[in-house]
């Protein structure tokens, strides 16, 4: 490594003669080899990411059967590379000038067009084979026509509604929703329909899945599982981006996904079903944040988890389980800070969101009083 | 008129640009624009950079940030790559063919003035009111949302640009197919121009539904359609398609000519004529076909369901078959052969691995199951980034150094030219390659910053210093350029010694007509055939006669200034309050159906360069 | 041969659209230009089919309730005719016939003139009676985007027959403007072609769609 930085730092210092840069040409050819394995052996080696956020560390079904395909066709495209590079390595090598004599000029050799036309068709036949079974495999969102007596699916289905620049998740058959936190159970295939209410964005939890559009026109289909192992080790949470440019705030339209067991799932659902009006603030501070959230914020945000008020009412995040989620505003860490912060100037935070200029300067105690009123809104309990 | 060259003010210079038809100066204006589009391009490139140097950094606002993306993608494909790689087209293939000039000059001129005024209408959009901010890409449901006037300069602004580059592939293509020398049949072409034909092709092809796709987003943002708007029974999906069948294509009209460019260096500094001419000539119109029948590689994640998935996935993967074949026809073009490490070599050699990385990417994102991870992340970005720059960029700074001499009769200095390689390469690498693993770490693109603990942060700040190093290797190669002109020293027809194909065998530059007398073309490397028989000059064709030129006319730049002011027109009349919008709309249609109708009722047959003249020259003229 | 001679009906050659370079390359670059406009064209069909239902309000009308068959067979009937005609005008070119070539260009033009004259008095119809314009729906945009650029096409090549009449009426027929009024017919079969398949693919299918 010493050497190699020596070398490109003389070919830049030393003063250009012909003679010198051949000769360092040279040195480098050896260093072509050495640095195409240190490249394999980089990409082998732990340089795989954050186990909650990256594709090469896979939590689920999705995602482990995507970067299998992945990690297959990276070693042959290495074959692919190692033959080209041998080649390659040996022209530089072999053929520099060394006299003034015309080589033989070759036309060609249809033995050598046969060979690399007929490799490489079967190369991609290899591809093309597993690619296409695992699309079919993927696609298949079938349990989510079937309907039981009830008329609703046995699958859990989380309906996906992407907006500027919030998540919202229902859950039809139960009869919820939340936001900002998606609540799953793990080892088990969820199925989502995916859709957006103003641009195009895209739904990605990427050490879960690849990513499926979520349009205006029209409903997406797609399952995802969660791995309960995995989960344990990124304590049950994992990352959402959003993936398709929307905007200014594109980069901070963040989620959470809260992979749990199903008992403690159904649980969840429970304490959710269980919230029929809204709770009832018992400290002074958050009583007094609860009338003036009364009074403006409930007009766009609800408190009670039914998902019967029509989509179309359903302007900005509902904030039900506010108290107990990972961020504030899907990207500020949930402290009490940072709620006033993002309720004293919420442009600054999310240039462009929705909330901005729809209510007028807050008081440092109305922020107080609403901050102590949101961060009670919980359905777990302590 | 003499032939000489005359002592001209600078008055008489700019005229003399303003209403050329000689593809040669029509040459130098696409690669001054195209030249001074990519330091825009590259500018805006850093300006990302710095931003994402570190996390939640706010060296740009998140606004800001989004137009910046959207220019940097919109000028660099369609405001440098492409007219940077159309001035080679109409400095080389001409010469290559044995031709003139190319078929229709009076076009190839109002095809440069139409970009270039598409070009100099988009960026203004920087002063007046913000630039385009949905992306390169522009889709529908974001697009139709914004407010302001930025989608408007990119939707007028690329359709006026994209007129031009219609009209340019139309003339390559006639030119090519009627205007090749005697004893050119289309074997004996040489790579550059073969690429430039079916490149040409494919602009026909795929700038159309470019075209309507403009027209419906002009018409649903400025006159009130419903193409897009989903609650009046419009479908975004629309664009996309249209977006996608014109965008690939595109890619593979720029990597073509960029693979004829190599095509052509390769032969020549190995000393070694390409190995495999059809196979390459073959793979070329494969490529070109293939292209037309991926665009939906673009759009996995639309959720068009797993048949057309598949479909796409697997004509996807089929483009590397033609492609590999051409790596293999230069590798072994090479072996053999007798290799000089000269700048254009250097160049050339680093394309090899290089591009080899994109196309490998390209196969994977191909793959759709595995694109629903990659797509819409940095992932992508390193794919085209590695086949843009390390195929089209390379093959510009290549064939800048090839064929300098042959567009301005001095050489670039080679020391210069290698710390350029140097720069840029290392810097391009850096830049890129962590790119791979930002995306697969879970960075999307178009991102304006990414927040602290997520594991984005040392991988961003790599990428970042290559940047500048890539910014440190184009302004050498500017110094270069600088100092070359300063120097002004001449050379021959044949500078680098080893040319093969016809412009190596007229001097450097070219007499404004050419060819005295159309070359006879005895094989493939028409010059080499010739230089390995002993002759020092091409074999004539006819004898020597009258030479039949076309005239100058200020007429392209008048029809496209009109449109240029139509469009000012086209986009304020629909705001509040405004009165003067359709007016100015109506006045620069006039301009440019006026200045059309101008044209076409004189007749215009163009002036004689008479035999005399000719035979003058022969006594006065530079020989190599 | 130099395009500027003067001609006489002994030196006129067989060809008279290609005999010059310049002539060559116009007819080549035509029918280039005319694969891209083929091109363009099929986006806009491809617009319209998807388009071609979809209205915000079930009330709206639809294609069934807006076309009339017969006037849209008469304005085909007409455009068809004035491609006929316009065969005749490049027969007399030929021929060497400049005056009988004028005049059945000057037929064309009127009978372009009329097609454009009832698809402007059929537009108006739709935006009195059914409140059908650009705006109104998807379906109206992608509607009068097709037809209209097919209309603003007749429209242009009218007035490039008008200018060719006008301009050569003093010249005659030489080898400098033969390939002109060749290639203004090319694109005029070109738009009648199109038409038949608006006629098909929008009036036809419409009514039973």
């Amino acid at each position: 490594m010493k050497e190699f930085i020596h070398n490109f730092f003389v070919t830049i210092y030393k003063k250009f003669t012909k003679e010198g840069f051949d000769e360092v040409m040279k040195r480098f050819a050896k260093w072509r080899l050495a640095s195409l394995l240190a490249f394999a052996a980089l990409i082998l080696s732990a340089c795989s990411g954050h186990p909650y956020l990256s594709t090469l560390q896979p939590a689920g079904e999705v995602a482990q059967k995507q970067y299998d395909l992945m990690v297959f066709t990276t070693w042959i495209m290495f074959g692919v590379m190692a033959v080209v590079g041998i080649i390659f390595v040996i022209v530089l090598v072999k053929f520099r000038r060394k006299d003034d004599k015309i080589p033989k000029q070759v036309e060609g050799s249809h033995t050598l067009e046969i060979i690399w036309t007929v490799i490489p068709i079967l190369l991609v036949l290899v591809f093309a084979i597993p690619t296409v079974i695992q699309l079919f495999d993927l696609a298949d969102v079938k349990a989510m026509d079937k309907k039981n007596e009830e008329g609703k699916t046995d699958a859990l289905v989380v309906n996906v509604r992407a907006n500027l620049y919030w998540w919202e998740f229902e859950y039809p058959n139960e009869g919820i929703l939340t936001s900002q936190d998606l609540v799953v159970p793990t080892d088990e295939k969820v199925y989502f329909n995916l859709i957006a209410s103003d641009v195009k964005h895209s739904f990605w939890i990427p050490a879960v899945g690849g990513k499926m559009d979520t349009n205006t026109e029209n409903t997406n289909r797609m399952w995802l599982k969660f791995d309960s192992e995995k989960a344990d080790d990124v304590n049950n949470i994992f990352y959402g981006k959003c993936a398709e440019l929307c905007g200014p705030s594109h980069a901070l339209m963040d989620f959470k996904v809260k992979a749990i067991p199903r008992a403690e799932f159904d649980q969840w659902v429970g304490n959710m079903q269980a919230v029929k009006e809204p709770v009832q603030a018992t400290e002074p501070l958050a009583q007094q944040g609860q009338e003036i959230f009364n009074q403006s914020c409930i007009g766009c945000h609800a408190v009670t988890p039914a998902n019967t008020t029509p989509e179309a009412a359903r302007l900005a995040p509902n904030l039900t389980t506010f108290g107990e989620r990972e961020k504030v505003a899907g990207i500020l860490d949930h402290t009490e800070e940072n709620v006033k912060k993002w309720l004293a100037d919420p442009e600054t935070i999310k240039p462009g969101n929705k909330m901005s200029g729809t209510y007028g300067e807050l008081t440092p105690e109305q922020l107080d009083a609403l901050t102590a009123y949101l961060m009670g809104l919980k359905v777990q309990g302590e | 008129m003499s032939t000489m060259a005359q002592k001209k003010g600078f008055g008489a210079v700019l005229w003399e640009y303003l209403t050329t038809v000689d593809h040669k100066k029509i040459a130098h204006l696409y690669l001054i624009a195209g030249g001074f589009f990519f330091i825009v391009g590259g500018i805006e490139a850093l300006i990302i950079r710095i931003q994402l140097l570190k996390p939640n950094n706010d060296f740009v606002s998140a606004g800001l940030f989004n137009e910046v993306i959207t220019m940097h993608g919109t000028t660099m494909i369609f405001l440098a790559a492409m007219p940077l790689l159309l001035g080679f087209m109409n400095a080389v293939m001409p010469l290559q063919i044995g031709a003139r000039d190319v078929a229709f000059p009076f076009l190839n001129s109002l095809g440069f003035w139409l970009f270039f005024f598409g070009g100099v209408f988009l960026n203004l959009s920087w002063f007046m009111g913000g630039a385009p901010n949905a992306g390169w890409t522009s889709y529908a449901s974001l697009s139709i949302a914004q407010e302001g006037h930025g989608i408007d300069f990119y939707a007028l602004g690329l359709q006026i640009s994209g007129f031009g580059t219609l009209m340019g592939g139309i003339n390559f293509l006639v030119t090519i197919i009627n205007m090749r020398a005697p004893g050119m049949t289309y074997m004996r072409m040489p790579l550059f121009s073969w690429t430039t034909f079916v490149a040409s092709a494919m602009i026909l092809f795929a700038f159309p539904p470019l075209t309507v796709a403009l027209f419906l987003m002009t018409f649903d943002r400025m006159f009130g359609a419903n193409f897009f708007d989903a609650a009046m029974g419009g479908n975004t999906i629309i664009w996309e398609h249209f977006f996608w069948i014109f965008g690939h294509p595109e890619v593979y009209i720029l990597i073509l000519p960029a693979f004829g460019i190599f095509s052509e260096i390769f032969a020549i500094f190995s000393r070694k004529r390409l190995f495999g001419y059809s196979s390459m000539v073959f793979a070329t119109v494969l490529i070109a076909f293939l292209g037309f029948m991926v665009w939906a590689h673009h759009m996995f994640t639309t959720g068009l369901g797993p048949v057309a998935n598949a479909i796409f996935s697997v004509s996807t993967m089929a483009i590397a078959v033609p492609t590999g074949i051409k790596i293999f026809n230069w590798l072994f073009t090479m072996w053999g052969g007798s290799i000089k490490l000269t700048t254009p070599m250097l160049w050339a050699i680093a394309f090899i691995p290089s591009f080899i990385m994109g196309g490998v990417t390209g196969v994977m994102l191909g793959s759709a199951s595995q694109d629903f991870q990659y797509h819409d992340t940095y992932f992508v970005i390193a794919h085209f980034h590695y086949v843009i720059v390390g195929g089209v960029v390379f093959a510009l700074f290549a064939g800048a150094h090839l064929w300098w001499p042959k567009m301005f009769g001095q050489m670039l200095n080679e020391t210069l030219g290698k710390i350029t390689f140097v720069l840029f390469f290392v810097g391009f690498h850096m830049t890129f390659f962590i790119q791979h693993f930002l995306g697969l770490w879970g960075m999307p693109r178009r991102i304006f910053t990414f927040l602290p603990g997520q594991g984005l942060e040392t991988g961003n700040f790599i990428s970042s210093i290559g940047a500048f190093l890539m910014g440190a290797g184009t302004i050498v190669f500017l110094l270069n350029v600088v100092i070359t002109a300063v120097k002004n020293e001449k050379v021959g027809n044949d500078p680098w010694g080893d040319g093969r194909t016809i412009e190596w065998g007229i001097p450097s530059p070219p007499p404004f007509y050419n060819f005295k007398q159309l070359p006879l073309v005895r094989g493939i490397d028409t010059y080499w055939i010739e230089k390995m028989e002993g002759r020092k000059e091409l074999v004539p064709a006819e004898p020597l006669g009258d030479i039949h030129m076309p005239n100058n006319s200020f007429i392209p730049f008048m029809i496209s200034l009109g449109l240029f002011i139509a469009a000012f027109g086209a986009m304020h009349h629909g705001d509040q309050g405004n009165t003067w919008g359709l007016p100015v709309l109506i006045a620069g249609l006039v301009i440019t159906f006026g200045s059309m109708l101008t044209r076409s009722l004189k007749d215009d047959h163009g002036y004689h360069i008479h035999k005399e003249e000719l035979i003058d020259d022969e006594d006065k003229g530079v020989r190599a | 041969m130099h395009a500027e001679e003067k001609m006489t009906l002994e030196k006129w050659p067989a060809s008279p659209e290609r005999q010059t370079l310049e002539a060559k390359n116009k007819f080549v670059g035509f029918w280039l230009f005319l694969g891209g406009e083929t091109v363009l064209f099929a986006s806009l069909f491809a617009t319209y089919i998807a388009l071609k239902d979809s209205v915000p309000k079930s009330d709206m009308a639809l294609a069934k309730d807006l076309f009339e068959i017969p006037l849209a067979f008469a304005m085909t009937m007409i455009l068809l005719t004035s491609s006929l005609t316009s065969v005749y005008a490049m027969y007399h070119m030929k021929n060497f016939e400049f005056k009988k070539m004028q005049l059945w260009l000057g037929i064309t033009v009127i009978l372009g003139l009329a097609f454009l004259g009832l698809e402007i008095y059929e537009f108006n119809h739709y935006v009195h009676e059914f409140e059908h314009t650009f705006t109104s729906s998807a379906f109206g945009s992608a509607f009068y985007t097709l037809v209209g650029f097919h209309g603003g096409h007749v429209a242009f090549g009218l007035g490039w027959i008008i200018a060719l009449i006008i301009r050569n009426s003093k010249r005659g027929l030489n080898l400098y403007n033969a390939p002109k009024y060749y290639t203004a017919s090319l694109y005029w079969h070109f738009i009648d072609v199109v038409w038949v398949f608006i006629f098909t693919v929008v009036y036809l299918v419409g009514m039973v769609g």
